[in-house]
């Protein structure tokens, strides 16, 4: 468990000391680590404070709560296949930040896409709960998430449909494919309260969701708090993706797949699984986002096209393993 | 001291009242074998007496806090389940979950709990398996090691011996009257009214609605009895091997 710990830790740190020093500009690592820390006038500077250090920072923190969210909502569910966004705040996040495109808010006002794509994430989120009720058992929540979810990806193929403007259509289908390109420290301090405050929430959860491992009702007789359990969980599923998706866009399958490839690393312990997987969402966001920008670096290759492209053959892999071990 | 007591105890689901009037105390070195037709509400008894489901009147546990609760009674639900491919230690492990203050590890004192259920359950040589690949006898078992593990002084266990082959089912009930031969109490709702007549201390019949009696095997299973709860008629004999109970006919 330390091994896993250190190991995933210092990919993290190694993969975040890459994204500062791998771009476009042409800094030797040396220099930009001076120019970061030193901060002398000049376009060094310039670019590690204001380019580079927000996207490392953004990539981890957005890595992290993915992977996180994911592993809290399959230890929930007890369920490899349940993903952050199955409680429906990634689609009503998109559409908050997709009316601001069309409506040209997002043009007009510096922060109106992220604070509307939160703004949505929020309404989404309270009317999951309003529908799946305090009580509820899980299935009630998924219900009521995939129904919200469906109704927040038909509106936004209304606002798309409806689209006078082949740009703002363009637009939105750019954003919606997930990047960390051009964001600043804006970006980050619009995020950081929220995904602290949602993965402290979070944090709490390990022991109830060990506890689920043997069901609803053995863990409520053991004393573990359902109704508060999963409160916790929904709201700080949604604060984490909700700030995710509102500085990034919707990246997907991190919250799928990083737990599934961490499960057996950590004994299947749903607890154990939280950490490791925010650890290992963190190196697959910062990964990918070094990706884009080594290769095909001119054409502005979407984050979550690449986590798409990553994640979906190695969730293939996993599935026909899981098929081979027969469990 | 007991370490249940239901007075006047009752469950709704809906309008329908589906359990009512219901008074038992449970005390301290009992096995209590819990008999009834299928639907007669056996695991709602056992679940609104835990407060898992809305009841009426009083439960001595109902009323406590979660926290107290899952000190004072060890709950092992009819359905088996085990969500995630942990091994056979971790699950028990997870029996000490009351034990524990918010952040805190296990301590030597609960180690020792998981140890003694370990034994006790004769998992040695399973420490470290898969508990998702073991068959469902020996997945049943660790279920029984991880409420055993919670060292409550009540284990209330739903159709504990379902699925077992009869060397494990006996061992099982054995493995309930050791815990009440320590002092411990078990309440245990059984199908097999063979085995509950040869090893509960006392057995209840629930039967429409209410408990249809309440007492020692050998005056609880009586022809009347049994046919007015099962609709079968029975063989009991007292025999120097104990008390046998075979049930022969279904009548109508």
């Amino acid at each position: 468990m330390m091994r896993l710990a250190i190991l995933l830790g210092s990919l993290v740190l190694a993969l975040f000391m890459g994204t500062l020093l791998i771009g476009p500009a042409d800094i030797s690592p040396v220099q930009s680590l001076h120019a970061l820390i030193l901060g002398e006038d000049g376009p060094m500077t310039l670019v590690m404070r204001e380019i580079r250090l927000p996207r490392a920072i953004l990539g981890l923190l957005i890595g992290a709560s993915l992977g996180l969210a994911g592993a809290a909502m399959q230890g929930y569910l007890r369920n490899p296949l349940a993903d952050p966004g199955l409680i429906g705040v990634s689609g009503s996040a998109a559409l908050g930040a997709v009316l601001s495109i069309q409506t040209g808010l997002a043009a007009a006002i510096a922060l109106a896409l992220p604070m509307m794509a939160l703004g949505g994430a929020l309404i989404g989120v309270l009317l999951v709960l309003l529908l799946a009720g305090p009580r509820g058992s899980s299935l009630t929540l998924i219900l009521a998430g995939i129904a919200i979810s469906a109704f927040a990806g038909a509106l936004t193929s209304l606002v798309l449909n409806l689209s006078p403007n082949p740009y703002a259509a363009s637009e939105i289908v750019f954003w919606m494919m997930g990047s960390l390109a051009d964001r600043s420290m804006v970006h980050v301090w619009i995020a950081l309260p929220l995904i602290v405050a949602g993965g402290l929430l979070l944090a709490s959860l390990p022991r109830g969701l060990d506890a689920l491992t043997l069901g609803e009702d053995a863990a409520e007789a053991m004393g573990i708090n359902l109704t508060r359990l999963r409160l916790s969980l929904v709201i700080g599923t949604a604060a984490v993706v909700g700030a995710s998706t509102a500085v990034a866009g919707a990246i997907g399958f991190v919250g799928l797949v990083v737990p599934h490839l961490l499960r057996p690393l950590v004994g299947a312990r749903p607890g154990a699984l939280l950490w490791a997987s925010a650890l290992g969402g963190a190196a697959m966001i910062l990964a990918s986002d070094i990706f884009v920008r080594v290769v095909l670096p001119e054409r502005d290759l979407k984050l979550g096209v690449v986590t798409a492209l990553v994640g979906a053959p190695l969730f293939l892999h996993l599935i026909y393993r899981t098929r081979r071990d027969g469990v | 001291m007991n370490v249940l007591s239901l007075q006047d105890f009752g469950v709704k689901r809906g309008r329908r009242q589906i359990l009512g009037g219901i008074t038992l105390d449970i005390a301290a070195g009992e096995v209590v074998g819990l008999i009834g037709p299928n639907g007669a509400g056996k695991t709602t008894l056992m679940r609104a007496a835990l407060g898992l489901i809305p009841s009426q009147g009083r439960s001595s546990i109902a009323a406590m806090t979660a926290r107290d609760r899952g000190r004072a009674a060890a709950w092992m639900p009819q359905s088996r389940e085990i969500a995630w491919p942990v091994d056979v230690e971790i699950l028990i492990r997870l029996g000490r979950t009351p034990h524990l203050a918010r952040g805190q590890k296990m301590t030597a004192t609960d180690q020792a709990a998981v140890e003694r259920a370990i034994v006790r359950m004769g998992l040695e040589p399973f420490r470290h398996r898969t508990t998702t690949r073991l068959s469902g006898g020996e997945q049943a078992r660790v279920l029984i090691a991880r409420s055993l593990a919670q060292e409550a002084p009540l284990l209330m266990a739903d159709e504990p011996t379902a699925g077992l082959d009869p060397a494990h089912q006996i061992a099982t009930m054995q493995t309930f009257g050791q815990l009440a031969a320590e002092g411990r109490s078990v309440l245990v709702s059984l199908h097999d009214l063979g085995l509950a007549a040869r090893h509960c201390t006392r057995l209840v019949i629930l039967h429409d609605g209410g408990i249809a009696a309440d007492g020692a095997p050998r005056d609880v299973l009586t022809p009347d009895l049994i046919r007015a709860a099962f609709g079968i008629s029975a063989y009991l004999k007292e025999t120097p091997e104990g008390l046998i109970f075979q049930p022969l006919e279904v009548l109508t």
